[in-house]
């Protein structure tokens, strides 16, 4: 439609500086010896690198899935590289001896690693390439028992919470990346809030990735114990680079009765150009367990970047009167492709689940919604909405929906509908006439397709969120 | 796996000359076992048959029956299951072969053909090679693989262009006596030109209450410019009885498939509707109801491929599930990149009436158009207690509320039938069902 929307949609990724750090890496290729050399820079204790080890000789049976409504070229695991830590001398005591470079790279970013962290009220755990940099706020919320660091401190300190939650709601077996992720996982956000403590700020982990060829493999682990309130925040970019890069994350979230977990993604990876080169392939798996009665999980998701995303947080809803939130936005433009959606498993008494899906498509991106409801037998009563909406921008793109309903209870009350349909011409036609100029008209369209979304999302969050979507989409009604 | 079952089979009936036929009929049908036996019989692992597992098929042996074994019946046998139309055109199969005693195809209006298949493999070799084979998909579907192997028994009907059919022809499959072990791969040609009208009734019935036989039914329907077909399909197995029956229909421009598919019987059944909308300004009309109860397994998918600008497609399942039964609905909406303007709707409702019985329900939206607008709905729950309330207040008893709301449920869909007989029979039986009425209320 306008030229101007074009330049628009080909702005470039800010995100896609190089830092360049000296950085600790293992060489390329894996093995039982990779497993064995990344526990070993960790130091990590034995029951750690059995549980690593059982992962990976799993890994080496499985197949990688093909069933999403993806298509790329094969990945080369033994060409990755899967343990990639920026060089420090010692080990970090305070953020002002974090390395000025990676400072300013997180600067770059807007991460208030520094003072603004007073501001923004917004506690940080950074992850670079593949180790945790540096965790800010920490003596604010070790007064209330709250433990917010890097998994592998955890590893060494609370050996006790992560023995017994690790693997708990996503077991090494449970999937390929899964698989993968539990035998190479190298660093990642660990939080744990103690029973009634109600988390006063918001927690958040940026995750970066920066060294060329090299996999990301984050973990993370939240526990909320009885009646404990957190909510957590994840950010991600990459710089450019014209091969793909794999990110195989895990996020495991424990909610013990009445406790509340809110869990918030803004996921900016790096696309790929306008050709479909490079990119990041995000291949990551997100549970949470509503363990307790009463307990609350909710998942709130911006996907804006990465080449293919291959995701779906999901909420096992054991306890009675548990309740499991999806709100995702997802866009894809030029050839982006995302099969995402969620997993409601409802197997207490009472548990609810509210769906609400987002996807828009421009470009020759392809959009999928694929998400499963289920319920158990033992589910009496149990209530699940889900609402699923596409819009078309251009008509190279695609918009797909696949859920998946499964009721085994009849006093289970589940509704879904879906819609997909072109941005409204006569929408942008009306805001026009009314002086708003056509980029405009378009994002305040999207905007309100997203809003039920964006309400979720912490203030800080949301406005990002907002930009992202304008960057990632205009221009592109063309 | 007993394939190598049917693959004896087909070795035994190759060399017995293959159901005869034209020179061509052969090749197709061996093409079709090798693939058959490249696919296997799916496995749930297979999308397609996700919810769905095939082993109680596939691990029994069934055989189509010999000529020896067929059932002598008389007009009056199948007098109840014609609807009180004995005048309409009508086909009776018995345990999978043509009776053409019972059969009624004498006063045909001109540019109407109906013939039973192997006749029409004799007179009507032509017809069948344009478009036999050509539109049910066996290269990537087991079943109708099997069925385009062993294929010999089944109608062909044929309307010529302009003419339209006001009488429906009525395709009654049945089967009776000892079935059990029976396999019957029906095959159904419809071919409807251009500006051609009709109405189809496949209905499938038991003499015998329990016996265990399979019924791998596949229909072929051609669609020409402006043709319209109405396809009726009634599922009244036995219900100890496996049935797996496809329609796979292509139409062109203009033409409107309308589709009713009523499926209640069984063990474990199937039905496949799939259209491709291969014209501008095409559409297909789909309802379907599934009544469960026991322990049945029915299963019921369709697939509609929006191909060409401007096409349309309105859907509407419902289900009602009892007793331990387990439903499954599978709607596919595909639109290409080519279907512009595609206007879709579809819904499936579940009503689930008793603790045990289970439901998977998977709408599927796949568009790579732009310019489309497609919904689709899914629900399952209970009876709406407002309005069992609201009813209640009006002074019926609740149990009597509760038998008239499951009614209205399915009586919504019912409504669609176009033949009157038939959407009167279903209403008296799903009232009958639900609230023990004889007629009326």
């Amino acid at each position: 439609m306008s030229s101007s929307i074009e330049t628009l949609v080909n702005r470039e990724y800010k995100f896609g500086f190089v830092t360049d750090i000296e950085a600790d890496t293992i060489p390329p290729g894996l093995g039982e010896d990779t497993v064995r050399a990344i526990a070993l820079k960790k130091r990590e204790p034995e029951w750690l690198v059995d549980w690593r080890l059982k992962a990976y000789r799993r890994w080496v049976t499985m197949r990688e899935p093909h069933w999403g409504n993806v298509r790329y070229d094969p990945i080369d695991y033994e060409s990755q590289v899967y343990y990639s830590a920026p060089k420090t001398a010692k080990p970090i005591g305070s953020l002002d001896e974090v390395d000025p470079k990676l400072r300013e790279a997180y600067d770059k970013l807007g991460i208030p690693l520094k003072e603004q962290q007073v501001l923004a009220g917004v506690a940080v755990d950074a992850v670079f390439d593949s180790v945790s940099v540096g965790t800010s706020y920490r003596e604010q919320l070790g007064k209330l028992g709250i433990i917010f660091c890097s998994l592998g401190e955890a590893v060494r300190e609370h050996p006790d919470l992560v023995r017994k939650y690790l693997g708990s709601v996503v077991p090494y077996s449970d999937n390929f990346y899964a698989s993968l992720n539990s035998a190479v996982f190298s660093d990642g956000s660990f939080v744990y809030v103690p029973p009634g403590v109600h988390c006063p700020m918001e927690l958040s982990t940026y995750f970066r990735i920066n060294a060329a060829n090299t996999g990301q493999f984050e973990r993370t682990l939240i526990i909320a114990d009885e009646g404990a309130y957190v909510s957590y925040l994840e950010g991600c970019t990459a710089p450019k680079r014209d091969t793909h890069q794999l990110h195989a994350a895990v996020v495991e979230i424990i909610a013990l009765a009445n406790a509340t977990v809110k869990y918030s993604t803004v996921q900016n990876w790096y696309s790929g150009d306008e050709e479909g080169r490079g990119g990041i392939f995000n291949f990551v798996t997100k549970r949470g367990k509503c363990a307790g009665a009463n307990s609350k999980i909710s998942w709130t998701q911006v996907e804006t970047g990465s080449a293919i995303t291959w995701k779906y947080p999901s909420v096992i809803l054991q306890g009675d009167n548990s309740v499991g939130e999806f709100y995702s936005v997802a866009v894809v433009n030029h050839h982006q492709q995302a099969d995402t959606g969620t997993k409601m498993l409802h197997l207490g008494r009472n548990t609810r689940s509210t769906i609400v899906s987002k996807g828009i498509s421009a470009g020759q991106g392809n959009n999928s919604y694929r998400g499963r409801v289920y319920v158990g037998p033992k589910a009496a009563g149990a209530r699940n909405y889900t609402q699923c909406d596409s819009m078309l921008i251009g008509n190279r793109c695609g918009a797909h929906t696949f859920p998946y309903i499964e009721v085994a209870n009849d006093t289970a009350q589940v509704e879904h509908e879906a819609s997909t349909s072109k941005i409204g011409e006569d929408q942008i036609f009306y805001l026009q006439q009314r002086g708003i100029s056509k980029e405009n008209a378009v994002s305040m369209i999207v905007a309100g397709f997203c809003k039920d979304v964006f309400k979720e999302l912490p203030m800080e969050f949301a406005l990002e969120a907002q930009q992202l979507l304008g960057i990632t989409l205009e221009g592109s009604v063309g | 796996m007993t394939q190598p079952v049917y693959m004896q089979e087909f070795r035994e009936f190759a060399a017995n000359g293959g159901g005869e036929g034209p020179s061509w009929l052969l090749p197709l049908r061996r093409s079709a076992i090798d693939r058959f036996a490249a696919l296997g019989f799916p496995t749930p692992k297979n999308e397609d048959w996700h919810f769905t597992s095939v082993s109680p098929i596939a691990e029994r042996e069934f055989r189509v029956a010999p000529a020896a074994r067929i059932v002598k019946l008389s007009p009056a046998d199948i007098a109840p299951l014609t609807f009180g139309r004995a005048d309409w055109i009508r086909l009776v199969f018995v345990n999978g072969r043509f009776s053409s005693t019972l059969s009624s195809m004498a006063q045909l209006p001109a540019g109407v053909r109906v013939l039973d298949l192997a006749t029409a493999a004799r007179d009507e070799p032509g017809l069948l090679e344009r478009h036999l084979g050509k539109i049910a998909d066996y290269q990537h579907t087991a079943f109708t693989a099997l069925n385009t192997a062993f294929m010999r028994d089944g109608a062909v009907i044929h309307i010529s262009p302009n003419v339209e059919l006001d009488t429906p022809v009525h395709l009654l499959f049945l089967s009776a006596g000892d079935a059990s072990g029976n396999a019957a791969h029906l095959r159904t040609l419809i071919v409807a030109e251009h500006h051609a009208r009709a109405t189809v009734i496949e209905s499938y019935a038991a003499l015998s209450g329990a016996a265990g036989y399979f019924t791998n039914a596949v229909t072929e329907a051609v669609l020409g410019d402006g043709a319209t077909l109405a396809h009726i399909k009634l599922q009244g197995e036995s219900e100890r009885a496996f049935h797996v029956g496809t329609l796979q229909a292509r139409q062109a421009r203009d033409s409107h498939l309308v589709s009713f598919s009523y499926a209640a019987g069984g063990e474990l059944a199937r039905t496949n509707i799939y259209t491709f909308l291969g014209g501008d300004g095409s559409g297909a009309t789909l309802h379907g109801l599934y009544l469960l109860d026991g322990t049945q397994h029915v299963d019921q998918q369709t697939r509609i491929e929006h191909a060409s600008p401007n096409t349309f497609s309105r859907e509407v399942y419902k289900g009602i599930l009892d007793g331990a039964s387990h439903g499954v609905f599978n709607g596919q909406v595909y639109v290409r990149p080519e279907a512009q303007k595609t206007d879709g709707k579809q819904e499936n409702n579940n009503l689930l009436l008793s603790p045990q019985a289970r439901v998977d329900t998977k709408p599927q939206l796949e568009i790579y158009a732009d310019d489309v607008k497609c919904t689709h709905g899914a629900t399952v729950g209970r009876l709406d207690e407002v309005a069992l309330f609201y009813m209640k207040s009006r002074g019926i008893g609740a149990d009597m509320a509760r038998k008239l709301l499951t009614y209205a449920f399915a009586a919504g869909v019912i409504e669609a039938v176009g033949v009157a007989e038939i959407r009167t029979e279903l209403q008296a039986l799903t009232l009958k069902r639900f609230t023990g009425a004889a007629a009326g209320l």
